[in-house]
């Protein structure tokens, strides 16, 4: 077994309503919907009109440029509404379930017994390759490609995540099935990363055909580009893929039941959820019935599909995302304080410690989704090199991708990160500045640069 | 504050585009986010961000100089009457001094606020904050004798030069604060050097020489000459490390300097690494000049004697930590800051026309410091092609 690698430079940020670890019933929800704004740098073509019957499993739409790769439907039913936002472009596809799922028939195999090819072609048809994911860019992983080593992170260090090993439960033969699949997608190796405090499930330390390794320590710990950065860094010209534990179970269900089942357990969490917990749903799902009833109302509220840092603000009748295991509620925010930047803040997080709140290390926070400031030039220095775990300087990436410099930005490592890595630096930023975004941008110039 | 909301939202759109006094947006905004925090929420990226900003940054930086001010002001007063030979209490000798200190402190925020305000309406942008702190640096390292115009022009040279010519706060490449002081020093040379200075209302029969001064004297003193400067002014190690010695208004004290420096560390706001490596650098150079012992500026004054005297310790803490002027790479903050003390000290013992070095030291290093940052970042690039031709 190797041995503990531990990530000292992050931060974790405290948060009230993490969920207990207790699976809930909610009402089936009867609406579902992908989302190609899901997935960076996508050109959808629709598969389906309106009023289509559609199996879980049928394909909704497919990657223009890539037309291999389809996306699914998660449920059966009838295709109710393709919503569009400016210039048409495909912003939901809804599908409004059946009361019982009618599965799309798959191939059932055991992955072991079957070629790379085989293994592919399988993952494609069925929609489930969109669960996987490439670095560099952080996209979905292209299929003619070999990648190096296929990495997956077994546990999620970000706010208020949800358990893995609880996820998973009951899941062991799946997961061991997906682990498979993914081996016969390389010719490295299958990584998968685990946190010994984290994970005690048996299913990741005595899995087959895949390397274990071991992380500990802060957010980003658990963003597998960081745990990438540390076992075998993406050089130019190499390509590695990541697929979410959840996401592996969800491939091993099709080589083991022959259907597209991508029926998963969400966290629900946050400070303005009366009582967290995890409910029972499917990939897709509208929250709005697992929402209902469940929420204090007393004030303005944000519904984030996944985490405080780089989930999506959803309305409250909104859609789980396409890779989300988590459903955030927090305060809105959107009051004035005052002399807010005066004030002791005891109730106030900050990285630096001027705020008394450092007294408290271990206080759980009430945040909102406040500023708390304006957009400024860079003023401080050596800020985001406190959270970000890489052997990268991020304001130099960041100040070459604002000036487009290809060669610089691929010099500084742009190949290594993901806006997700990124995320707490954006969270730390005294001058707000909207770092995610712009490594986002970097990427695509970088793609369409590159092509 | 509820009534205080409502009055600035019922007045807003009158400074809004369109308005009477729209001329003046920035300066509303300026003040209406001084009293609120903005509602502004997170449209994009993380939904939650850290509490700080840029007028909490600069609100600390400017607590951690209080006691450089409170204690420079105490201490004009104490000059003074030391010079005319009186004895008085501690709290005349601290009005005396801040009747003398108020007045180019509120010149140094008029004229600068008054100049950033003018700029971000011109350019149509938010007020910097930045000045906060400058505007409080600027009459730190005054002498307290200097004339209020003065001071006046000094400021309205290093905002607009220093700061505002490269786009304001965040884009300037020197220490604006340090271009006002550097203005000064060069534009009115009798106005900062000599003895008359640095004792506000001094009786002439007083020498009122700093030790920075007594130093520089010593270079080419004759053996005897050394001895009666050595167990002047510099034998006072102690007064000179409490701050009871003449000098810039708010530089003399090392003691409140080392305080400003412990909450500018404890809160994660100053980079402790650029102040650990002036002093250090300093140390080093001392040392240095000790070993060689040419002169009896070199042979006498010992290494760590260097880092009280002067305004060594204020630029280390105060002045060389600027982040917007300094190196901004982890690695280069150590080279930065050891430069900065090192050439300070050597300036300061080498060149007798400039007994005060500091500031020629951090401008100096203030101008090379995208430099360092550059060999810094090609380092990282240079690790990221190795990692290639090691896997080839």
């Amino acid at each position: 077994m190797s041995e503990v690698k531990k990530i000292k430079k992050g931060l974790d940020i405290k948060l009230i309503g993490k969920a207990e670890k207790v699976l809930e019933k909610a009402d089936r929800s009867e609406t579902y919907a992908i989302k190609p704004t899901d997935f960076p740098g996508l050109t959808p073509k629709l598969k389906v009109k309106v009023d289509a019957e559609v199996k879980a499993g049928s394909p909704l739409f497919f990657d223009k440029y890539s037309p291999e790769i389809n996306f699914a439907s998660p449920v059966s039913g009838k295709v109710i509404a393709v919503n569009r936002g400016e210039r048409r472009k495909i912003l939901e596809v809804v599908v409004q379930a059946d009361a019982e799922i009618q599965y799309e028939e798959f191939k059932k195999a055991d992955p072991n017994g079957l070629s790379r090819e085989e293994v592919k072609e399988e993952l494609l048809k069925s929609g489930l390759w969109a669960y996987i994911r490439q670095r560099p860019y952080d996209v979905i992983a292209n299929p003619q490609e070999m990648p190096k080593a296929i990495f997956v992170s077994a546990f999620d260090s970000a706010p208020l995540a949800a358990d893995v090993d609880f996820l998973l439960e009951g899941e062991a033969e799946a997961f061991q099935a997906g682990i498979d699949a993914l081996a016969k997608l390389t010719d490295g190796k299958v990584h998968l990363n685990i946190n010994p405090n984290m994970n005690q499930a048996k299913m990741f330390s005595e899995v087959k055909n895949a390397t274990v390794n071991k992380f500990a320590g802060v957010h980003p710990a658990g963003n597998v580009g960081v745990q990438i950065h540390h076992i075998d860094p993406i050089n130019k010209g190499e390509v590695a893929w990541v697929v979410r534990p959840q996401e592996v179970v969800f491939i091993g269900r099709l080589f083991q039941k022959g259907i597209y089942d991508v029926s998963r357990k969400v966290a629900l969490c946050g400070s303005e959820v009366k009582t967290p917990c995890y409910f029972e749903t499917i990939t897709g799902a509208s929250v709005r019935n697992i929402l209902k009833g469940k929420l204090k109302d007393d004030e303005k509220i944000r519904v984030i599909s996944g985490n405080v840092l780089t989930g999506k603000h959803i309305p409250e009748d909104g859609f789980i995302g396409m890779y989300d295991s988590q459903i955030t509620v927090i305060p809105e925010g959107d009051k004035h304080e005052f002399l807010g930047w005066a004030l002791p803040g005891l109730n106030k997080f900050s990285m630096s410690k001027s705020f008394f709140s450092w007294l408290t290390p271990n206080k759980q926070y009430r945040l909102d989704a406040n500023l708390h400031g304006e957009h400024r030039a860079y003023v401080v220095s050596g800020e985001y090199e406190k959270v970000l775990p890489m052997d990268v300087l991020p304001v130099h990436l960041i100040k070459s991708i604002l000036v487009e410099d290809i060669d610089q930005m691929e010099q500084l490592g742009i190949y290594e990160v993901a806006p997700e890595d990124f995320a707490l630096c954006e969270f730390v930023c005294t001058s707000k500045i909207d770092v995610q975004d712009i490594v986002r941008q970097g990427i695509d110039l970088m793609i369409k640069e590159m092509s | 504050m509820k009534a205080l909301r409502k009055f600035l939202d019922k007045k807003k759109p009158l400074f809004e585009k369109g308005g009477k006094f729209a001329k003046l947006q920035s300066t509303f905004d300026a003040f209406e986010t001084f009293l609120f925090v903005p509602d502004h929420t997170s449209k994009t990226g993380t939904h939650i961000k850290d509490a700080i900003d840029l007028k909490r940054t600069m609100s600390v930086v400017v607590l951690a100089l209080i006691p450089s001010l409170l204690f420079g002001m105490y201490n004009i007063g104490y000059q003074h009457f030391l010079s005319i030979g009186e004895t008085t209490g501690l709290m005349e000798m601290f009005v005396y001094g801040l009747i003398k200190v108020l007045p180019i402190v509120v010149v140094s925020y008029v004229v600068g606020l008054g100049i950033e305000f003018a700029f971000a309406q011109m350019r149509g942008h938010a007020v910097n904050e930045g000045f906060l702190v400058s505007g409080m640096l600027i009459p730190l390292v005054m002498p307290v004798e200097a004339p209020l115009w003065m001071v006046a022009v000094s400021t309205a040279f290093a905002v607009v030069i220093g700061k505002e010519v490269f786009g304001g706060t965040g884009m300037n490449i020197w220490n604006p604060a340090l271009i006002a002081r550097a203005f000064f020093f060069f534009a009115y040379p009798s106005k900062m050097s000599g003895d008359a200075v640095w004792i506000s209302e001094k009786a002439d029969s007083f020498s009122g020489a700093t030790p920075l001064a007594d130093a520089a004297a010593l270079v080419d003193a004759t053996p005897a000459q050394a001895e009666s400067l050595m167990s002047g002014a510099l034998s006072q190690t102690w007064d000179m490390f409490i701050g009871l010695i003449p000098g810039s208004i708010g530089e003399t004290s090392t003691l409140a300097i080392l305080i400003g420096a412990v909450i500018l560390i404890a809160t994660g706001i100053g980079s402790w690494r650029i102040m650990l490596s002036v002093f250090v650098g300093g140390y080093a150079m001392g040392a240095i000049f000790n070993l060689i012992g040419a002169n009896p500026y070199m042979e006498l004054i010992p290494a760590w004697q260097h880092l009280i005297m002067g305004g060594f310790a204020f630029g280390a803490v105060f002045m060389a930590t600027d982040p917007v002027s300094a190196t901004q790479t982890t690695r280069g903050k150590y080279i930065y800051g050891f430069l900065i003390g090192f050439l300070a000290v050597l300036i300061r013992v080498m060149n007798a026309g400039f007994p005060e070095a500091m500031m020629l030291a951090i401008l100096f290093m203030n101008t090379f410091a995208p430099l360092i940052d550059h060999y810094v970042v090609q380092g990282n690039v240079k690790r990221r092609l190795k990692r290639v031709k090691v896997k080839a």
